[in-house]
């Protein structure tokens, strides 16, 4: 049942650009993917493990950047650049996890910050590998390789759009196992109890380091499909107003849901989109940071959870990923 | 080796305001008990509330200074009163949301209100360095050395000798037994919190003139008072005085020897270290962790 509305979910959004023309609304829609495979990434840590990373932009850069180097300097095909664009972040995440094996909570937070920090003032000033604040223009489009065809180039909206499509399908696929697996548990039961959990033989170090890889190699799923969109990698990508993006559709969305990240991300992409003409930056800015607050008093779990408790209970919901998938025409 | 000295002799004068931020912050976690993301931004407050008094209203100087400590400790009350009140027994990790919200509104509301352009506060000291033997400092850099130290021993004093800080130490000890004994702690969090606030506009009243004002001056400072409180250890007011000057020193020392561009690096380097190898601070009475 769960798997017939998934497909037909997932079928109806990959119609999407066979009967949306605007090319303007298919943009959108594509930054809302992206910012939905980083939101699913930061839920892992934030919703799961119960550990907040506020570094999650560096994963983001570090994918981004691993692959527009791979394939600039080192003329590899995007698909290499997608190895790259995992494994990068992934060791960093799994650096990361090692150091936090003893920390926990606010010691956590800024560890994460601080190693954004360190990975965003590294590309800014070595200037020989990332060619600084100029950044690295001439990112390769991508192209699916088909044998004996040649190539069929996904340079357009409407194909990269299909691509944002399986890697977002991909990450929530991936995030779903995870969570309802001995791995989700085990999280949870850290996050509720460190101790109790740990009594019972869940070694912490292994989870939390483990949650820490696979969001931060998902983070860099998110940066190499951003590279090859935009086709242009600059320090900006490690500018913490993403972290604070994700961090504000992981909190609003729901935390510790599947689907909250996929509404969050659809919802604080479309919403700006949206107030774009009406305001200035700095306005939406502030109102992010009003909205962020505001969610706190009045939905402190979340979009998904609080809608989830509206509906008609038609069966106890386990309150893990009850909610069906998002759209994400919001 | 005069030029060691030198370094060293800045490392100084800008420790003494990276130990006042730090001082403000680590009250706030260690009595509190929230992470004030917003804390630079209170520091950004007192900056450019310097600057309207003295451009504004042509207020003298060292009165535009009090005004902004003033005004800095006025927004900390009515932080906690609006927004942390409502949010008391809260997890931590709420309240750390919610000053996350606070630093971005706040950050981009000073924006719409200054513009993106740097402005620079004019002040009355001469800007001819005094020369001390093998090194020279500029008045101005000793005026905002004296005045963070006065506040540092001054805030030392409150806390430790006063009822007020009293009171504030039995409270975040023991909310109940406190209360019991006739504290009213709901002033004494809000207290707390215009106190961390005020220190912190202390900070940015005080280098505002030394540096350049612009809006996102308060993400720099925020990193540099955890980097303090990280040394220190988090809720340590010694620690945090004293991670302030190593920080400062550090800073100059690798700006000095080894590349300007990774001035700031220093401080992030420091927190990643302290995390891996002695996470309750330098400074730690084995209490406080995690």
């Amino acid at each position: 049942m769960r798997r017939a509305g998934g497909i037909a979910v997932l079928a109806a959004l990959a119609s999407v650009p066979l009967w949306l023309g605007n090319p303007y609304h298919l943009h959108v829609l594509i930054m809302a993917g992206i910012f939905s495979v980083l939101a699913l990434s930061l839920n892992l840590l934030l919703g799961y493990a119960g550990q907040l990373s506020l570094g999650h932009a560096a994963f983001f850069g570090l994918g981004a950047y691993a692959t527009a180097l791979g394939t600039v300097k080192l003329g590899w095909s995007p698909w290499a650049g997608l190895v790259l664009a995992l494994v990068v972040p992934g060791l960093a995440g799994w650096a990361v996890g090692r150091i936090a094996l003893r920390i926990r909570g606010a010691y956590f937070v800024l560890l994460t910050v601080s190693f954004a920090g360190v990975i965003s003032l590294i590309s800014v000033n070595w200037m020989e590998l990332t060619n600084g604040p100029l950044g690295i223009p001439g990112v390769p489009a991508l192209a699916l390789p088909l044998p004996g065809l040649g190539e069929w180039p996904l340079r357009r909206k409407p194909a990269f759009y299909g691509v944002m499509l399986a890697a977002a399908a991909l990450s929530y696929l991936v995030c779903a196992r995870l969570v309802r697996s001995r791995v989700g548990r085990a999280l949870v039961a850290l996050r509720e109890n460190e101790t109790l959990a740990e009594s019972v033989g869940i070694d912490a170090t292994h989870y939390l380091v483990l949650a820490t890889v696979v969001s931060a190699a998902m983070a860099g799923l998110g940066g190499w499909l951003y590279a090859h969109y935009t086709r242009f990698v600059s320090p900006e990508v490690f500018l913490f107003g993403y972290t604070v993006t994700m961090v504000i559709m992981v909190v609003a969305g729901g935390k510790g849901t599947l689907a909250g990240p996929v509404v969050g991300a659809a919802l604080f992409t479309a919403l700006p989109e949206a107030l774009r003409e009406a305001t200035s930056w700095q306005w939406q800015m502030l109102a992010y940071g009003v909205i962020l607050m505001l969610v706190l008093y009045f939905l402190p779990r979340g979009i998904v959870p609080a809608l989830s408790a509206w509906a008609p209970r038609r069966k106890p919901s386990p309150g893990v990923g009850g909610a069906p998938p998002a759209r994400e025409s919001a | 080796m005069d030029q060691l000295l030198q370094h060293l002799l800045n490392g100084l004068l800008l420790g003494s305001t990276y130990a006042l931020l730090g001082i403000g912050l680590t009250l706030v976690f260690g009595l509190m008990n929230v992470v004030n993301f917003a804390h630079g931004e209170f520091y950004t407050l007192g900056a450019y509330a310097t600057f309207a008094a003295l451009i504004g209203a042509h207020v003298p100087f060292f009165l535009a200074i009090a005004l902004a400590i003033a005004l800095g400790a006025a927004a900390g009350a009515v932080t906690d009163r609006v927004l942390l009140r409502p949010l008391r027994g809260e997890s931590i990790d709420t309240t750390m949301l919610l000053m996350i919200g606070l630093w971005i509104a706040m950050q981009n509301a000073e924006l719409l209100v200054w513009g993106g352009v740097a402005k620079s506060v004019p002040t009355p000291f001469p800007t001819a360095p005094l020369v001390l033997g093998p090194v020279s400092v500029a008045p101005l850099r000793v005026f905002v050395f004296v005045v963070a130290a006065a506040l540092i021993a001054g805030a030392h004093l409150l806390l430790s000798r006063t009822r007020l800080g009293r009171a504030m130490r039995a409270t975040f000890q023991d909310r109940e037994t406190a209360a019991l004994m006739g504290v009213r702690i709901e002033r004494v969090h809000t207290i707390t919190f215009a106190f961390g606030a005020g220190l912190a506009a202390a900070a940015g009243a005080l280098l505002g003139p030394v540096f350049l004002l612009y809006p996102s001056m308060g993400d720099l400072a925020s990193l540099k008072a955890f980097s303090v409180v990280i040394l220190g250890g988090l809720g340590n007011f010694g620690g945090a005085a004293l991670g302030g000057l190593v920080l400062g020193i550090a800073e100059e020392l690798g700006a000095g020897y080894v590349s300007s561009g990774y001035r700031d690096a220093v401080g992030f380097a420091m927190i990643v270290l302290m995390l891996l190898v002695r996470p309750a601070g330098l400074f730690a009475r084995a209490e406080r962790v995690g």
